[in-house]
């Protein structure tokens, strides 16, 4: 996983709530693997008409939010569906940030775990970002996440994160590599476990 | 202070715990299918390999080919199932992919190959995993990081739910199936009753149910939002599982029973939360609306948004109404329907193929409708019972196993705006292909709605009315 220190960048405004994550990645480009990327699978149903041209209503087809980094989002942001390749496909357009009031549990630990930093807002605040962006376009958004704090022009505030969850992003630890660096309490369980229930460790086809 | 099932597997299988709370439990099967490629690309790219080949398990189900005259394929499906079987030569892991008589959907092919096992843990990328837990195994659903986290360290970080005890006592009524006992559940708790709770089903009715009935009952207790459901091993399972092809065997096998058997909840063990129900209150049960707890017994009327309970509530009946085309109090009989489906891992296993093909015996279909079963071993066996031809003989499509029609995966799809009696699990908008309807049913009931093209009350085909 890419570490994730601070990020600076131009901010999008997406204020509807429950969007979910078959509007973020619809279902069809589920097919495609990881390598494959995401990133036209984005919002595909709100960035391209039928025909594949671009709307010219939705946010990320006008400049300059066509090059933002960080969402601002309404509540319950990432709901329905588990598939982890919605937030693939946020990451691989190139957000490193989504601000919102909520976020859906799963979609949550799926961000986390891949880098990309969600922060939970307050409603209001994220009612006060929206309009800033809205009436200066390009405004940047800085987040630092050693020291929890956001700045969005004249405005700044602090976030909540899990320390675990944290320090994973700072150093850029999956919680898998994490996990391997207690490979020896692993294996020790796992011989300890494995002499007690013999039928457990090796299935064999009969 | 005792303690139940559920505690005693996940003390058994705690390695260690985190500051944050998160307990990191050793897995010890691990099922993947042909839709969780995803989780080996993220293993890769990571720069991890698979840690332990020997407790990892392959079965393509939810992109293959079925032979349904409707489909509508794509190569691509064919390279999802592909992409399972090369990641299973290059790992070196058992995996079994269309034309083996091993191949199935991985919640019905798991435990009859014996791969799952009283007291295991047991994950997989799918939220019908909850399933094995009839096996009186600790079985959860996962996603793509958590997949990827399994394959190279064989273990899973969890954050301890709460228990729930849900007692079913009393005997089964005529035509009364395991579907419709989860079902009414379902109905009496609410979609989001479980949340956050693992479910262990007790109590007479529970007890008197075949393994299939109790994979069936299990399979759905995520439709309730639980994170899972159990059943304690008993005489049932361990009958189930002898002789098996990933089962124990000899010295082993005895070892195991003997451990089997103490996995019970402890008579004075606490539970979070006790639902109690009594099986004389269920009938055959039938969905009308696009959650799973939209249900009635098929003796009822289409409920009338006016009286429901909330604004927010009389909204949601209101447009499930208006999605699956129905009027408020019409009769539940009277609903005609385009096409039947048979099978899924709910109700794709031998025990339900026979109790439809009882109904449809010396009958004709009315609308299109297949079967598929759940496993290639369910199918062989269903051949050699001479229940294919009855299906045939009635005009049913009797076609290859894996996911099919339940969602609409591999092309096997509902048209839209077209009515299915279906034996799958879930009932939402576009489920079965993009505006489908979906009422769900058991086998038998489905089997009715077919040979009368509406949907019907099986007990009249079963004999006398209760
Ligand atoms: S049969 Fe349906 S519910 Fe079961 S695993 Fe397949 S797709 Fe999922």
């Amino acid at each position: 996983m890419k570490p994730f220190k601070s990020h600076r960048g131009i901010a999008a405004p997406l204020p509807k709530s429950n969007i979910n994550t078959d509007l973020i990645v619809p279902a069809r480009y589920l097919l495609r693997t990881r390598k494959d990327g995401f990133a036209d699978a984005l919002f595909s149903d709100l960035r391209y008409e039928v025909d594949g041209t671009p709307t010219s209503d939705f946010v990320l087809n006008q400049p300059p939010f066509d090059t933002a980094t960080v969402l601002v989002a309404g509540d319950n942001f990432g709901c329905g569906s588990s598939r982890e390749h919605a937030v693939w496909s946020l990451a691989d357009y190139g957000f490193r940030v989504v601000i919102a009031p909520s976020f859906a549990d799963i979609f949550h630990g799926n961000s986390l775990q891949n880098g990309l930093l969600v922060i939970p807002t307050p409603q209001a605040t994220v009612d006060q970002i929206c309009s800033t962006l809205t009436a200066n376009p390009g405004t940047e958004i800085a987040v630092d996440l050693d020291a929890q704090t956001v700045v969005c022009g004249n405005l700044s505030y602090t976030f909540e994160i899990d320390p675990y969850r944290k320090e994973c992003l700072l150093k850029g630890l999956s919680e898998t590599a994490d996990t391997l660096r207690s490979l020896s309490t692993i294996e020790t369980f796992e011989s300890q476990h494995g002499q007690s229930r013999p039928w457990l460790a090796a299935p064999h086809q009969s | 202070m005792g303690t139940n099932l559920f505690e005693k597997i996940w003390t058994a299988n705690s390695v260690m715990e985190r500051p944050d709370g998160a307990t990191l439990l050793f897995v010890d099967r691990h099922i993947v299918h042909d839709a969780t490629s995803q989780g080996f690309d993220k293993m890769e790219a990571e720069g991890h390999s698979l840690r332990r080949p020997d407790l990892t398990f392959g079965l393509a189900d939810h992109y293959v080919a079925t032979g349904n005259s409707t489909a509508q394929r794509k190569p691509s499906f064919d390279q999802m199932v592909s992409r399972l079987d090369a990641e299973s030569r290059r790992w070196g892991f058992d995996s079994f992919g269309p034309g083996s008589r091993k191949q199935g959907i991985v919640h019905v092919a798991g435990p009859e190959l014996g791969i799952t096992l009283p007291g295991c843990v047991l994950v997989c990328g799918d939220s019908h995993t909850a399933t094995h837990g009839a096996m009186g195994a600790l079985a959860f659903g996962i996603g793509a990081s958590e997949i990827a986290h399994v394959l190279a360290t064989q273990t899973i970080w969890q954050r301890k739910p709460k228990q729930m005890r849900v007692t079913i006592d009393g005997t089964l009524g005529q035509s009364v199936t395991a579907k419709d006992l989860i079902l009414a559940l379902i109905g009496k708790i609410g979609a989001g009753g479980g949340t956050g709770h693992v479910i262990e089903y007790a109590g007479s009715a529970i007890r008197g149910l075949s393994m299939e009935g109790r994979l069936t009952v299990c399979n759905m207790t995520i439709e309730a939002g639980a994170r899972t459901g159990m059943i304690a091993p008993d005489e049932t399972t361990i009958s189930y599982l002898e002789g098996r092809d990933y089962a124990p065997k000899g010295e082993a096998w005895d070892r195991a029973v003997a451990h089997w058997r103490t996995l019970v909840s402890d008579d004075d063990a606490v539970f979070d939360r006790e639902v109690v129900m009594h099986s004389d209150e269920v009938a055959p049960m039938v969905t009308w609306g696009t959650s799973p707890m939209d249900v009635l017994p098929i003796t009822g009327t289409v409920p009338d948004p006016s009286v429901a309970g909330s604004d927010d509530e009389r909204k949601r009946i209101s447009h499930a109404l208006d999605y699956m085309g129905l009027t408020a109090g019409m009769q539940l009989t009277d609903i005609r329907i385009d096409r039947a489906f048979i099978g899924s891992c709910t109700n794709g296993r031998i025990e339900d193929l026979r109790a439809a093909a009882a109904v449809v015996k010396g009958r004709k279909a009315q609308v299109p409708a297949f079967v598929t079963s759940g496993s290639g071993q369910v199918k062989a066996q269903a051949e050699a019972e001479g229940l294919d031809r009855i299906f045939t003989e009635a005009g049913f499509e009797w076609t290859d196993p894996g996911c099919s029609m339940c969602v609409a995966m591999n092309g096997d799809l509902v048209p839209p705006g077209e009515r299915c009696a279906s034996s799958s699990n879930r009932n939402f908008e576009g489920r079965q292909g993009r505006g489908s309807r979906t009422h769900l049913v058991s086998p038998s009931m489905a089997a009715a709605a077919a040979v009368t093209g509406h949907l019907a009350d099986v007990r009249k085909f079963t004999g006398s009315r209760s």
